[in-house]
């Protein structure tokens, strides 16, 4: 299995969010299962962690949920985005990316002038 | 903004209903179900399907509890339990909490009556706008720092000046108000136009005077105060253009003031009538010389500082100084801020008092925290059991603070309470020691300060013993029983009872000073015997005011002859010129017989001036050193004479005899004959009379007055002075009976007794007196409590030491001594510590001049308390003393 490496705090909203605009209306154990397929199996996920970050995400209005059926017929409780949620995604997304752009430039080996 | 609404949707959570909850578990089960369904279709068996998800959840508990703490505020919700929990265990120890809450409560009410006051009087002390703005002017001259102010140079200090936005003075005096029923005498003032313009009072009705309309010759307006117009007019809106006849003329009413408009300084005192200067009908006004008891108000330009105001006025005065060499010269315009002219001299007493009263509160502290830490020893096991559960530190030490501090509060609102009665006492009790008593009230500004000294001293006295408590050993506790000694908590103990003691040494030692300084006081001699001797103003008819003088002599005889035929009446002077502790001066000028005319009234002698009748010295009993005194020759065709006082005669004849010497009068073409020396007498307030320069004084008889002075042209009002056998009141009915039989419309008003006078002089100082004993024996009640808990607390845990060393043979006496030395070590260092505070701290007091015929050290106080805080320690280690000497050592051994 090799190293996992578990989801630092802060980037799991980020990865919800992302996902939730990939695949609108989705369940906690589908989102779950799709963060940690989407990771390549890297990320060891305690889907218990993911339920709290649910219910920050929805007190601060960026996602909202309701009940409804899952494909095989179980009731279960739905998660999508709004319209706060697509903008903070887009808003997050691109800082994350910056960050990482910044952080790559530090990492990579400096070219010989 | 979105991390806002997030925590107000955690705020509300607490709130909420449990269906969340529900629905939550709902929303964890089928997850469960879902990554069940999906290991069972990758082969597994359903119990090993559902055993996996839950793994892969993290515990389903683990999970509530992560998603419980982030649906609401955690912190918030424990501060719940552990107010539930704390008011369960204050409930269940009715007496500790008790005992706590009222020691505080002492400590908090006493402090929050003491900040109401100087709220009111020291903070707030000018409830007008930019106050800091305001000053008070006077003019210094000779003799006099802060004297008054002459009309010709307040004009020319108005027009000169370049820094004050301006400038007003006023004079305080009374108008005899007829034709509204029963004839009286109202207080009021001669202001400029802009007086109450510069402070920033509104009326609130009509308007106040236009510049111009205090020159002479305008017509006569007057504004009036609220009370004045709720008592005569009922407070009916259309006053305004009405009339009302004031020493004999009619004023037109302008407007109504503002019944909180209070201001007191100097010589302004807030009264019913104001009256535009330009109306006193007064040959002075054009006088450069004549200071006619103006002082003035003004209001510096913004950014204009203090010390440029001084600068400016100090210009302005040496210019006219040099244009009015005669009259000028010496003179300047002395500015100080209002602030200081209203509260400068109850400040020191105040700020003393402020600190005294944190003492206290510093003391309730103390004992509230060994009471806590007493308790914290038989919580010991608690705290262990808890911290076994997993508490940490900080939760325990939170949990006790939550304690200590919902004590506080409970102590402050009790405190609260006993403040808002205490206040009221105190200002009963001496309503002429401060300004503004009327404003002083529990403003908000107090409510919040009794809230923050509250959560303060919750803090401060729960944080030691919370602190020890989480600092025990855990297994050592659980595994020892409940009554282990723990020295280290002895040790906080008995130092706290040292702090105790010191402080409470301290505020004895302030407080026996002042009674001293009180008890010098009351020997100090004033000159004179106030005994029976009542003073009162007498306003002429107001028909009297244009009458020959002839007439004005023969109506004082009348009033004399009618005064002196009331039953019980010795003796009765009419006075002009000073009178003693009323505030009430007047200077004579004068040159002496071998100099030469000085060239202007500032270089000329100043003497006090005292006119008055040939019963006079005798009924003050004042003693005649030399000559004699006058006599009813000494009238108008007699030869000018004059009585001095010692100061006087050493001060201008040495060791000569002054008797049958000549002075110059200055205003007399005669010369004065020196008849008789006086003994000197008390002008000024008992407490700081040495700290005039004026103190030469000169007697001068009543009926030489020469044709000038003796008429009613410029006041209806002149001073009596009477001596009395019995009650003073009810000879004053029987004048007022006698005099109103003679006239119905003269009118006799400020009737005070002598004695009244000389208390009141130091009303301020019995007023810090009184709070500062009644803090002093707060304080000693408290240590008192303090030292007696420790004590007991120490035998208690003791009991079986003690029964065992009975046992092994020694004796009561023994174990009495033993327990008092555990007292009295305390008792002693705590004295010693605080001898050496209070020595620092009392300097302080002499400083600010607090205490008067006393030295700061005076040994006999301080033995004297040091004396009683030892006594009432020891008394207070008798009590467990006593317990201990009895007890029984069979019992106390098998109860091991």
């Amino acid at each position: 299995m090799g190293d996992k490496t578990d989801v630092w705090q802060g980037t799991l909203a980020l990865m919800v969010l992302r996902t939730l605009e990939a695949m609108g209306s989705q369940h906690g154990y589908g989102l779950a299962r799709r963060i940690e397929q989407t990771s390549g199996d890297l990320l060891q996920l305690n889907y218990g962690t993911l339920y709290p970050a649910l219910l920050k995400l929805e007190q601060e209005g960026f996602i909202r949920s309701s009940w409804g059926t899952s494909e095989n017929n179980r009731k279960a409780k739905f998660y999508e985005l709004t319209k706060a949620g697509h903008r903070r995604l887009k808003k997050a997304a691109a800082e994350w990316e910056q960050t990482t752009a910044i952080l790559a430039r530090f990492l990579t080996p400096a070219e010989e002038a | 903004m979105r991390k806002l609404r997030g925590f107000l949707l955690r705020l509300c959570g607490l709130f909420g209903s449990r269906r969340p909850e529900k629905e939550f578990a709902d929303e964890l089960e089928s997850h469960v179900a879902l990554d069940t369904e999906a290991g069972v279709r990758n082969g597994l068996t359903a119990a090993e399907a559902r055993r996996q998800a839950l793994i892969r959840l993290g515990g389903a508990e683990q999970t509530r509890q992560a998603w419980r703490e982030r649906r609401r505020l955690p912190f918030l919700e424990e501060l719940g339990q552990d107010i539930v929990y704390s008011s369960r265990m204050l409930r269940k120890n009715p007496g500790f909490a008790s005992i706590t809450v009222l020691t505080l409560a002492l400590g908090i009410g006493a402090n929050t009556a003491l900040f109401s006051i100087v709220n009111s009087v020291l903070l707030n002390p000018l409830p007008y706008p930019h106050p800091n703005e305001l000053m008070a002017v006077h003019e210094s001259k000779a003799n006099f720092d802060q004297g008054s102010i002459s009309y010709p140079n307040f004009r020319d200090w108005q027009r000169d000046n370049k820094t004050l936005a301006g400038l007003a003075i006023s004079h305080q005096r009374r108008f005899t108000l007829t034709g509204m029923g029963q004839a009286e005498r109202s207080p009021g003032d001669y202001v400029t136009s802009d007086f109450f313009s510069i402070l920033g009072v509104k009326p609130v009705l009509g308007r106040l005077f236009a510049p111009g309309e205090d020159e002479v010759g305008r017509s006569p307006l007057v504004l009036i105060g609220q009370g004045f117009w709720e008592r005569k007019f009922s407070s009916r809106p259309d006053i305004l253009g009405k009339t009302i006849t004031l020493d004999g003329r009619d004023f037109t009413i302008i407007g109504v003031l503002p019944a909180d408009f209070d201001l007191s300084f100097g010589n302004f005192q807030a009264g019913d009538l104001y009256v535009p200067v330009g109306q006193w009908q007064q040959p002075g006004l054009n006088n450069r010389f004549a200071g006619l008891g103006f002082h003035g108000i003004a209001r510096l330009k913004p950014g204009v500082t203090f010390a440029q105001a001084q600068a400016d006025m100090n210009g302005v005065s040496d210019r006219l100084a040099a244009a009015y060499p005669k009259a000028d010269h010496g003179v300047r315009a002395n500015i100080v801020p209002l602030r200081e002219s209203v509260v400068g001299r109850v400040q020191p007493l105040l700020l003393v008092l402020l600190g005294a009263v944190a003492f206290v509160l510093l003391i309730a502290c103390a004992n509230v925290a060994n009471l806590l830490l007493a308790r914290s020893g038989a919580r010991a096991q608690e705290f262990a059991v808890r911290s076994a559960l997993g508490a940490g530190r900080m939760r325990i030490v939170r949990q006790l603070l939550t304690e200590s501090v919902m004590l506080a509060l409970a102590g402050g609102a009790l405190g609260l309470a006993i403040a808002a009665w205490g206040t009221q006492a105190v200002i009963k009790l001496v309503p002429v020691a401060l300004p503004r008593a009327s404003h002083i009230h529990l403003s908000v500004s107090v409510l919040c300060f009794t809230l923050l000294v509250s959560l303060a001293v919750g803090i401060l006295f729960g944080l030691l013993p919370a602190w020890k408590a989480s600092r025990q050993k855990l297994n050592e506790t659980l595994k020892e029983s409940s009554r282990s000694v723990s020295g280290s908590r002895n040790r906080t103990q008995g130092l706290l009872v040292v702090f105790e003691t010191a402080m409470a040494l301290v505020l004895l030692a302030g407080a026996g000073l002042m009674i001293r300084s009180m008890i010098a006081f009351s020997s100090v001699d004033p000159g004179f015997n106030p005994q029976g001797i009542t003073t009162f103003s007498l306003a002429a008819p107001p028909s009297m005011s244009s009458a020959s003088p002839d007439a004005v002599r023969a109506y004082y005889r009348e009033v004399d002859r009618r005064i002196l035929a009331v039953p019980g009446v010795q003796g009765i002077s009419m006075m002009n010129g000073s009178l003693p502790m009323t505030g009430n001066d007047d200077e004579s000028l004068f040159w002496l017989e071998n100099e030469p005319r000085p060239a202007n009234t500032n270089d000329m002698h100043w003497a006090l001036d005292y006119v008055v009748e040939p019963d006079y010295l005798n009924m003050m009993g004042i003693p005649l050193l030399r000559g004699r005194f006058f006599t009813d020759a000494d009238n108008q065709h007699a030869p000018i004479v004059a009585v001095v006082d010692e100061v006087f005669a050493h001060k201008y004849f040495g060791d000569e005899n002054p008797v049958g010497k000549h002075i110059n009068l200055d205003g007399y073409i005669e010369k004065a004959t020196i008849v008789g020396v006086a003994g000197h007498v008390m002008q000024w307030e008992l407490d700081n009379d040495a700290s005039f320069p004026l103190h030469a004084q000169i007697y001068l008889p009543f009926w030489q007055t020469n044709d000038d002075g003796m008429g009613f042209s410029n006041s209806l009002g002149t001073d009596v002075v009477l001596r009395s056998r019995g009650d003073s009141a009810s000879t004053m009915t029987d004048v007022q009976h006698a005099l109103s039989a003679m006239n119905r419309q003269q009118v006799v008003y400020l009737a005070t007794t002598m004695k009244q006078l000389i208390a009141d002089s130091l009303a301020a100082r019995r007023f810090s007196m009184i709070l500062l004993a009644v803090f002093a024996a707060l304080a000693l009640l408290l240590a008192t409590v303090g030292m007696y808990g420790v004590i007991s607390y120490l035998v208690s845990q003791r009991t079986q030491e003690i029964g065992i060393r009975m046992a092994l043979g020694a004796d009561r006496g023994h174990v009495l001594r033993w327990v008092f030395a555990q007292g009295g070590r305390l008792a002693l260092i705590g004295v010693g510590i605080g001898l050496v505070s209070a020595l620092a701290l009392t300097q302080l007091m002499a400083l600010s001049s607090m205490i008067y015929g006393v030295h700061a050290y005076d040994p006999w106080t301080l033995s004297g308390v040091t004396l009683l805080l030892v006594a009432v320690a020891l008394a207070a280690c008798y009590i467990p003393a006593h317990r201990a000497m009895h007890i029984d050592p069979m019992r106390a051994l098998r109860t091991e």
